[in-house]
C-alpha cells in the first residue's frame, strides 16, 4: 500500500467577529489524497471548500486561525513546520490556481517576471535559465508565441490566457499537489472546456495529484475520481465519483444532484432544497443540515457519527438507511441512471 | 390557432463608438450587435445563449431601448418602437420587464424594499398609495417572501431573496414581457433551482413572454421553448430546444453543447475542443465570423457571410455547411 500524499485530519478553521463570536467555518474535516488523484471538494458558498484548501496552505487570513487538526503532507505535518519552511513548500510542492487569474497576477510586473521569479525562487535557477523554464511552461499551457507573451503585463492577456498563465506559474516548479480554487467559474463554457482539458493532460504529464474546489457537479463528474461533499463546514459524504452520482446516502448530496438543470435530461420541474445555507454564527447544533431536510427527526439534534458504507464511501447521516431506500426512486426522476 | 407575436426584431445593429486622442475622435466601432433579426411569440420563452461579449445583453437592453439601435427596427405588439420618444414609450415600458443578472447592485440600497417594489406602481400612476401598499405585500407573498418584508432594506437579505425581490418589482406592474438576462447566474445551486421554479409559476400564472438571456445552456434548457445562439453579434442558429440539443446544426452551437459538463460520469460526448478565443468585435472576421476557430471550415465560409436560412422546419441555421459537425454522445 503505498502512503498518502496527503492527509487531512480532524481541521478545523475559526473566524471571529465584530462581536467576538466564534465562526466555525471548517470544523472536524478529515480526508485524504493519494498520489497522482483527483479529489473533488463540492458545496455551495460558505460549505468552508475554500478555507479548507487555504487552510491546507496555512493561508487563514487574520481574522481567523487553525484552531485544531493535522495536514500531513509527505509525511510531516505542515501545521507543525516554521514558516520559513512552510515558504517553501507552497508554491513548490503544494501550488495554487484561483477562480479570478486577475487577482492572482501582480498587473505591474510582466508575466515572465511573475512566472520567472517562482523559479529562481525555488529552483535555484539564474536568470536566463529560468527565463528558459518559463518559455517552456508557457509553451507546455498552449500559449502561442511564448516568447513574446513573456513581456506582456497580464491586461493584455484574455481571460482564458491568464487562466493558462497562472497555471504555467504554478506548475513551473512541478508541483507533486495542485490546488485548484474554481479554475474555470469565471471562464465562458468552451474556454473552461480548454482549460480542464489542459489541467487533465498535465497533471498526467506532471503525475501530479489535484484538489478541485467547484460548485459545479458536471465538472466533479467529469474530472474527479473521489468527492468530497461539504456542508456548513462539514464533510457529510466521501465517495468514489460513482458512488455520489449513483448511490448518493446524504439528503444533502441527493438535494443538490435533483436540483441542478442538465443539457442531457428534460426535467419538468427542478427538484429544492428549502430555505437557505445558513450563516456560521447560527449553525444549527447536530446535524447542520436539520431544518433544510425532509428526513429529519429528533435524532438529529445529535451529531451524526461517519457511517462507512464501503471502504471508499461513507455518509455522516442518522437516516442513510431511509435515503439509500428511496434513492433509486428519486434519481430517475432526475434523470440519473441508476444501473 | 396561429401563434401570435409580441416581439419581432429585424436587422438590429447597436454599435459604440470607440474615441482616442484629445479631439475624442471615433476611431472604431464595437460591433456588439450586428444585424439580428427574430421573432418572440405571445407565452413562449425564448433563450439567448453565447458567451461573454457575443452580444446577447446588449441584445436584451437595445430591445427595451436602455440602449439606443443603432439600425435596424424592434416591434413590439406590431408596433415600432425603435425610434420612438421617450414619453411615449412610457407606457410600453410597463409591459415589458427586466431581471437583472446582479440582485446586489440592481437594488438602491437606501430605499425599503417596499419603497422599491412601489416605485414602478407610482410612476404609471397604478392603484392609489393606499393600495399599492397592499399590492407590494401582496407581490412579496407571491416571490415568496414574508410580507413584513416591505419595510426592511436590500443589505438584510440574501442573493435569492434579493432575486426574488427583483422579480417582484418587474411583475409589479402586470408587464406582460419579461427580458431576464442572466437572472440566476450568481446564485448557488439549491437556491437557483427555487428561483428557476419561480420563474416557471409565474409564467404560468400571468402568461408571461419571456426573452431570457443567459451563458448556461442547462438553464436555458430548464426555462425556454426556443433558443437562439449568438456569436460576435450575430445569431447563429434558432430552433426548437429539443431539436437544438439533439441535434445542433451550427459548429458553434455543437462545440458549445458538447463542452457543458454533465453531472453523469457515465455520460460520454466527443468533447470538440475550439481553438483560441473569440475574436474582438471591433474587427470581426471576414465571411463567418466563426470561421477562423470552426473546426469544419472550408475556403469560402472566410470569403462569405453566410444567412440565416430554415433548413429543417422551424429550425434556422447561419452556417455554409450545415450539420457537418456533429454532435456525438453516449451513455
Amino acid at each position: 500500500m503505498t502512503p498518502n500524499l496527503l492527509e487531512v485530519k480532524n481541521l478545523k478553521v475559526y473566524f471571529y467577529d465584530d462581536e467576538g463570536r466564534e465562526l466555525k467555518a471548517v470544523d472536524g474535516v478529515s480526508f485524504s489524497l493519494k498520489r497522482g488523484e483527483t479529489i473533488a471538494l463540492v458545496g455551495e458558498s460558505g460549505c468552508g471548500k475554500s478555507v479548507t484548501s487555504m487552510a491546507l496552505l496555512r493561508l487563514v487570513d487574520s481574522r481567523g486561525k487553525i484552531a485544531g487538526g493535522e495536514v500531513v503532507f509527505n509525511g510531516q505535518n505542515l501545521l507543525l513546520l516554521p514558516e520559513s519552511k512552510m515558504r517553501e513548500i507552497r508554491g513548490k510542492d503544494i501550488a495554487m490556481i484561483f477562480q479570478e487569474p486577475s487577482s492572482a497576477l501582480n498587473p505591474v510586473y510582466t508575466i515572465g517576471d511573475q512566472i520567472v521569479e517562482a523559479i529562481m525562487l525555488h529552483q535555484k535557477l539564474h536568470l536566463r535559465r529560468a527565463r528558459e523554464v518559463a518559455i517552456e511552461m508557457l509553451r507546455l499551457v498552449g500559449i502561442p508565441a511564448p516568447e513574446k507573451r513573456l513581456d506582456e503585463y497580464p491586461h493584455e492577456l484574455s481571460g482564458g490566457m491568464k487562466q493558462r498563465a497562472m497555471i504555467a506559474m504554478a506548475l513551473s516548479c512541478r508541483p507533486q499537489l495542485l490546488i485548484a480554487d474554481e479554475p474555470t467559474t469565471s471562464l465562458d463554457v468552451t474556454i473552461q472546456a480548454q482549460i480542464l482539458e489542459l489541467i487533465r493532460e498535465l497533471q498526467e504529464k506532471l503525475d501530479m495529484a489535484l484538489i478541485l474546489i467547484t460548485h459545479d457537479l458536471g465538472i466533479v463528474a467529469d474530472m474527479a475520481e473521489r468527492v468530497i461533499v461539504m456542508y456548513a463546514g462539514k464533510v457529510v459524504e466521501e465517495g468514489n465519483r460513482f458512488e455520489i452520482f449513483k448511490n448518493p446516502l446524504h439528503p444533502y448530496t441527493m438535494g443538490l444532484l435533483n436540483s441542478i438543470p442538465r443539457v442531457d435530461v428534460e426535467k419538468k420541474r427542478l427538484d429544492t432544497i428549502p430555505g437557505v445555507v445558513p450563516e456560521p454564527s447560527s449553525f444549527p447544533v447536530g446535524c447542520r443540515f436539520r431544518g433544510r431536510c425532509g428526513f429529519e427527526t429528533q435524532e438529529c439534534t445529535q451529531d451524526p457519527p461517519r457511517q462507512s458504507v464501503s471502504s471508499t464511501h461513507s455518509v455522516f447521516c442518522h437516516h442513510w438507511e431511509k435515503v439509500k431506500s428511496i434513492n433509486p426512486e428519486v434519481l430517475k426522476n432526475a434523470g440519473i441512471s441508476n444501473s | 390557432m396561429p401563434e401570435s407575436v409580441i416581439l419581432k426584431v429585424e436587422d438590429l445593429k447597436k454599435y459604440f463608438p470607440i474615441k482616442a486622442g484629445v479631439l475624442r475622435k471615433i476611431v472604431a466601432w464595437v460591433k456588439a450587435v450586428d444585424g439580428v433579426s427574430f421573432e418572440v411569440f405571445t407565452g413562449e420563452s425564448l433563450g439567448i445563449v453565447g458567451e461573454s461579449g457575443c452580444g446577447k445583453s446588449t441584445l436584451g437592453m437595445t430591445i427595451l431601448r436602455l440602449y439606443e439601435p443603432t439600425a435596424g427596427k424592434i416591434f413590439f405588439d406590431g408596433r415600432d418602437i425603435s425610434r420612438l420618444p421617450s414619453s411615449r414609450l412610457r407606457p410600453i415600458r410597463k409591459e415589458m420587464q427586466m431581471i437583472f443578472q446582479d440582485p446586489f447592485s440592481s437594488l438602491d440600497p437606501r430605499m425599503s424594499i417596499g419603497a422599491i417594489i412601489e416605485e414602478g406602481m407610482a410612476v404609471h400612476g397604478m392603484y392609489l398609495p393606499r393600495e399599492r401598499v397592499e399590492k407590494v405585500q401582496e407581490l412579496l407573498e407571491k416571490v415568496g417572501l414574508s410580507r413584513d418584508y416591505a419595510r426592511r432594506y436590500p443589505h438584510e437579505f440574501s442573493g435569492g431573496q434579493r432575486q426574488r425581490i427583483g422579480i417582484a418589482r418587474a411583475i409589479a406592474l402586470h408587464p406582460r414581457f419579461i427580458i431576464a438576462d442572466e437572472a440566476v447566474s450568481s446564485l448557488d445551486v439549491s437556491i437557483r433551482s427555487q428561483i428557476l421554479n419561480l420563474i416557471l409559476e409565474l409564467k404560468e400564472e400571468y402568461g408571461l413572454t419571456y426573452l431570457f438571456i443567459s451563458h448556461d445552456l442547462a438553464v436555458v434548457k430548464q426555462i425556454c421553448d426556443r433558443i437562439l445562439v449568438m456569436y460576435l453579434g450575430k445569431a447563429v442558429e434558432i430552433a426548437g430546444k429539443r431539436d437544438i440539443f439533439s441535434h445542433p446544426l451550427h459548429p458553434y452551437a455543437v462545440a458549445l453543447i458538447s463542452a457543458v459538463p454533465v453531472p453523469d460520469p457515465d455520460y460520454r460526448v466527443d468533447r470538440i475542443i475550439l481553438r483560441g478565443d473569440v475574436p474582438s468585435p471591433i474587427n470581426p472576421p471576414s465571411g463567418c465570423r466563426f470561421h477562423p476557430r470552426c473546426p469544419v471550415a472550408q475556403k469560402q465560409c472566410g470569403e462569405i457571410e453566410p444567412l440565416l436560412r430554415e433548413v429543417e422546419r422551424e429550425h434556422w441555421v447561419a452556417c455554409h455547411f450545415p450539420g457537418s459537425l456533429e454532435l456525438k454522445r453516449k451513455r
